[in-house]
């Protein structure tokens, strides 16, 4: 199986309007899909649950290919199960924009190359209003040509509406570090070795 | 002069091994929890980099999450679900590849990851704990900076048993006075979750202060602790005191006595925190949630509110009720239950399975409740068992169990029906959690047993009036001593 990309630079993509907040991991991945030993194929897991509704977002064809969910607040709260990120990697999703995201999804997000962008309440609403439509109603009627097109530069920390005006977010510096680099974290880790071993003399 | 320091910023302070502007600090673990859900791809990422694991010594492996809570052997040979099963025989070969501790389903100390660090006396005052699981914050009730961490990052520990970590901000949490009598540790949480919200702790760390928090036995302590995670605060603490290390004296891998530094395991007193919060415990009632959030929490004696605010707060709040089969107005008194379940990391020892067990003494469950009854782990179960609570719920028409993570999580066999709704100990009304299409109303072990003798949701309170003085406001209060 081919390796998930581990950098990520820039990225223009569709955006899946998830308008919901305190999405948890249990519904990005229900428990009963954690009987994995591996971290691939868990995309079909993605929001198992709210597929079954075939008015879900994520059911409607239009959407195929994006990479960018938008939410609400707080997404990713509740379990630590890493498998939120791998599914939401394997359903093709390289970037979820929401107004807060729970600690831990963030740091496994930062760790798969899935990039949490945070934007203001204010930031969001204008996002919302160019990439999806006025109070989350997607317009169906909008030319296919026209199909709002948003762009993540971490790089620059923007994000670029359909309109060409950037909104500006922070990512912790390590982590845009790592990501742009593709710069793996326990590479880093390892390279404190000699410190590690001199803490455990000091500390018994 | 140093500044006054915060008992988070004690802890953290001594695990930093470096300390880089613009860099996360490198902090080191000192035990490091081991389950079979979150753990065979980080193995399978140190195999792939021919490393070993660090320090299996500050490792400890249970198996939890995905362990059927019946008909459980001394071999995982009863399992019958072929993914499980091979989950469960990977976590045992790699804790056999890399000598780490394990307990699997059968030995005298299995049970629920976080009911048994404490119970084996390996989480300790100080400490940094962290698990592939967000209810590790369970552990920083014994004065440890403990938290939940994702696989890539259970990779990261057993590579190098340290972790890159930016400083949670510290966030006071007091609770004054003390509890009315039916009112527990879960309660509290509960009470702070619909106070702050589901993210009013994110990025931060609390510290649990008080008079009602210094008044809760440990395992009062744990359960406020453990619930951290659902105001977002990725840990929560308590600092260390004489029941902690009365607790802890003569545990199987506790150390002899008390070291002097456990003593200063605390905030100084000008330490300054990034945020507070008080509340008055003397007015808190038994806790339950109507909705699909833990923040969707009310006494139990009100009414399930309506919508108020801008259009997505009522969105979010309509939509909850209509997942839940439930009313805004709806008294919660008397919504009717099809399952109770006590147990789970939050409320699974023997302190919570007493309380259950002091409301439902001598009495019969309503006909057509079902009522797990899972205890934390196999010396919970032993004690309990000793003291004939398993008979009480039995003879109450309740199922007693193995220990494991059962009803909470859901992928072991132990679940509701779609629709149904329960009332749990547990930690997590999400949709879906304990089942596709479960109903969960979270609240306390004494709720929960009140609402299996009513079939329905109610209030403890007028139960342990005629429990009567017998049972002692002490052990309705959760004072008692902590087990063993």
């Amino acid at each position: 199986m081919k390796e998930p990309e581990k950098s990520f630079v820039r990225l223009r993509s569709m955006v899946v309007p998830l308008l919901r907040d305190n999405v948890d991991t249990d519904q990005i991945i229900p428990a009963r899909f954690l009987k994995v030993t591996h971290r691939s194929s868990l995309g079909p897991a993605a929001f198992a649950d709210w597929r079954r509704d075939p008015a879900f977002v994520l059911e409607q064809e239009r959407y195929d290919g994006a990479q960018i969910l938008l939410t609400g607040e707080n997404f990713g709260c509740g379990s630590s199960r890493e498998h939120a990120a791998w599914a939401l990697r394997g359903a093709g999703f390289r970037a979820v924009i929401a107004t807060s995201f729970g600690d831990i999804f963030r740091q496994n997000a930062l760790k798969n190359a899935l990039l949490p962008v945070e934007l203001t309440p204010s930031q969001h609403e204008e996002l919302l209003a160019e990439a999806v439509g006025q109070d989350g109603v997607v317009d169906v009627e909008r030319p296919a040509s026209g199909t709002p097109l948003v762009e993540i530069d971490l790089e620059r920390l923007v994000v670029t509406m359909p309109s060409g005006r950037d909104l500006p977010f922070d990512v912790d510096p390590f982590s845009r570090y790592c990501l742009l680099g593709g710069v793996d974290q326990l590479d880093y880790l390892l390279s404190f070795s000699k410190e590690i071993a001199n803490y455990e003399v000091d500390h018994g | 002069m140093t500044p006054p320091r915060t008992l988070l910023d004690k802890i953290w302070d001594a695990h930093e091994v470096t300390a880089k502007p613009e860099h996360p600090s490198v902090i080191y673990i000192d035990l490091h929890l081991i389950h079979e859900v979150t753990s065979p791809q980080a193995f399978t990422g140190l195999q792939q980099r021919s490393l070993c694991v660090r320090r299996p010594d500050r490792c400890l492996a249970t198996m939890d999450h995905s362990t059927p809570t019946f008909g459980q052997q001394a071999t995982s040979h009863a399992i019958t679900d072929a993914a499980a099963k091979t989950q469960l025989a990977r976590l045992t070969e790699n804790c056999h590849r890399h000598g780490i501790t394990l307990y699997p389903h059968g030995s005298a100390e299995n049970g629920i990851v976080h009911v048994i660090g404490p119970e084996r006396g390996r989480t300790l005052p100080g400490m940094t704990i962290v698990c592939g699981d967000s209810h590790t914050s369970t552990h920083g009730a014994f004065g440890a900076l403990a938290f939940g961490i994702g696989t890539t990052e259970v990779e990261h520990v057993l590579a190098t048993q340290c972790l890159l970590q930016h400083k949670p901000a510290a966030y006071e949490v007091v609770f004054e006075n003390s509890l009315p009598p039916g009112v527990s540790a879960k309660d509290m949480a509960l009470a702070l979750i619909a106070k702050i919200g589901a993210d009013g702790g994110t990025g931060h760390a609390f510290e649990f202060r008080g008079q009602a928090v210094e008044e809760l036995d440990m395992e009062g302590r744990m359960t406020l602790c453990n619930m951290s995670i659902e105001a977002g605060a990725r840990a929560g603490m308590v600092a260390p005191d004489a029941k902690t290390f009365a607790y802890l004296a003569g545990r199987p891998e506790a150390p002899k006595g008390v070291p002097a530094s456990w003593w200063r395991l605390n905030s100084d007193p000008d330490a300054t925190f990034a945020r507070s919060v008080t509340i008055d415990a003397s007015t808190l009632r038994p806790m339950v949630t109507f909705g699909t959030s833990p923040e969707m929490g009310i006494p139990v004696d009100e009414e399930i509110p309506t919508a108020k605010g801008d259009a997505a707060t009522r969105g979010k709040l309509e939509r909850a009720l209509e997942y839940m089969g439930l009313q805004s107005r709806q008294p919660m008194v008397g919504i009717a239950i099809d399952v109770v379940f006590i147990g789970s990391c939050t409320n699974g020892r023997l302190g919570d399975l007493r309380q259950a067990a002091s409301v439902l003494r001598g009495q019969k469950i309503a006909p057509k409740v079902r009522l797990l009854v899972v205890p934390g782990s196999m010396e919970v179960k032993r004690l309990a068992e000793a003291e004939g609570l398993d008979e009480v719920f039995i003879e109450a028409g309740g199922e007693w169990r193995t220990p494991g993570c059962s009803m909470c999580i859901a992928m072991n066999g132990d679940q509701l029906e779609p629709g149904q709704r329960a009332v749990s100990t547990s930690n997590r009304n999400f949709e879906g959690r304990q089942g596709p299409g479960s109903r969960t109303l979270l609240a306390s072990p004494l709720t929960a047993a009140a609402a299996a003798l009513h079939g329905a949701v109610a209030d403890p309170r007028p139960l342990l009036m005629s429990v009567g003085a017998s049972q002692g406001a002490e052990q309705v209060h959760g004072q008692q001593g902590g087990g063993a």
